[in-house]
């Protein structure tokens, strides 16, 4: 049977965890995959760290005490964040109330009243035929 | 009702305004520290000068310092390197350097280049004590005040106006 060496398992938890912390020059870069020098620099420190037994909740908040919460791509949620968090949830709701409130009003206002008797249908037919003459075959 | 009607799109429309107005002002690559207002971190470094001489920050304990994160390859120390040799001239607050990533021989030839504006540098040749300290874009300057705390931090070069208008006045406030 085939098992992963020791290095290979921690090898993939250390690719894991590197996609989910930022590098800090290269924003928009995770750790994984920035070629920056810093970047370099910090997954060396993550390796040792893990090699030392550290958690990845331990490696994660080594990071975090020194350049903020930026380096996680999942902030946590905290007084600072429930904006981030429950904004697109709170807009969700709104917009449903809003929806909620215009199907009301719309159902109690009264319907428009369909051609509502025999005469005025004849006549609507009347103006359509006038405006638009009937093709003829030559 | 009328009036609410075109009330609520103008009121979201004035808030998504001012986000997107702040927002043009504010710098992305400015990210808070979270270790202002917490010790500073310590370190144990060779001197840049005097190679067999170690300082730690306990040696800077009693005083309010600078600490200015520079290297010979760093271009934008360049450009803050005048107001440092001014500020170091002013004799306000002492200026440690800690040499970041760099080969202490180019770094004191840097110096010798372009003046010394440091009480002393300390060399962090593998950049450790840069991480310890969350520097990511250097030159990066702290304040350490009398016990050992950060105060402030400017990341990338100083300028004329955080000079003036955050620093000094940081550092005479903490000297009293």
């Amino acid at each position: 049977m085939d098992v992963p060496s020791a290095d290979a398992v921690l090898d993939a938890r250390l690719k894991r965890l590197e996609t989910e912390l930022r590098c800090l020059v290269c924003q928009n870069q995770t750790l994984a995959d920035s070629n920056a020098d810093l970047a370099e620099d910090l997954r060396r420190e993550v390796r040792a760290l893990a090699v030392e037994g550290k958690s990845d909740a331990e490696i994660k908040a080594y990071l975090v005490a020194r350049y903020g919460d930026f380096v996680l791509y999942n902030p946590p949620i905290k007084s600072t964040t429930w904006l981030l968090w429950g904004g697109p949830f709170a807009l969700l709701m709104g917009g449903g109330v809003l929806w909620w409130i215009v199907l009301r009003r719309r159902a109690a206002r009264p319907q428009v009243a369909a051609a509502s008797n025999a005469s005025d249908e004849a006549r609507a037919r009347e103006i359509l035929e006038e405006a638009e003459p009937p093709v003829s075959a030559k | 009702m009328k009036a609410v009607r075109w009330s609520i799109p103008l009121a979201i429309f004035i808030i998504l305004v001012a986000f997107l107005w702040v927002g043009l002002w504010r710098d992305p690559r400015e990210v808070p520290s979270p270790l202002i207002g917490k010790p500073a971190p310590s370190f144990a470094l060779t001197e840049l000068h005097q190679p067999s001489q170690t300082l730690t920050n306990s040696d800077l304990k009693g005083k309010v310092w600078l600490l200015n994160v520079w290297a010979s390859w760093c271009v934008s120390c360049r450009e803050e390197h005048p107001l440092l040799m001014r500020l170091a001239a002013s004799k306000v607050v002492p200026i440690y350097g800690l040499e970041y990533k760099d080969d202490p021989g180019a770094g004191r030839a840097w110096l010798a280049q372009n003046g010394d504006p440091y009480t002393a540098s300390i060399v962090d040749r593998d950049g450790r004590v840069g991480i310890d300290y969350g520097v990511y874009g250097v030159p990066e300057t702290f304040v350490v005040d009398k016990q050992g705390v950060i105060r402030y931090k400017q990341i990338g070069p100083l300028s004329l106006e955080a000079l003036q208008q955050k620093i000094l006045p940081l550092v005479r406030e903490l000297d009293k």
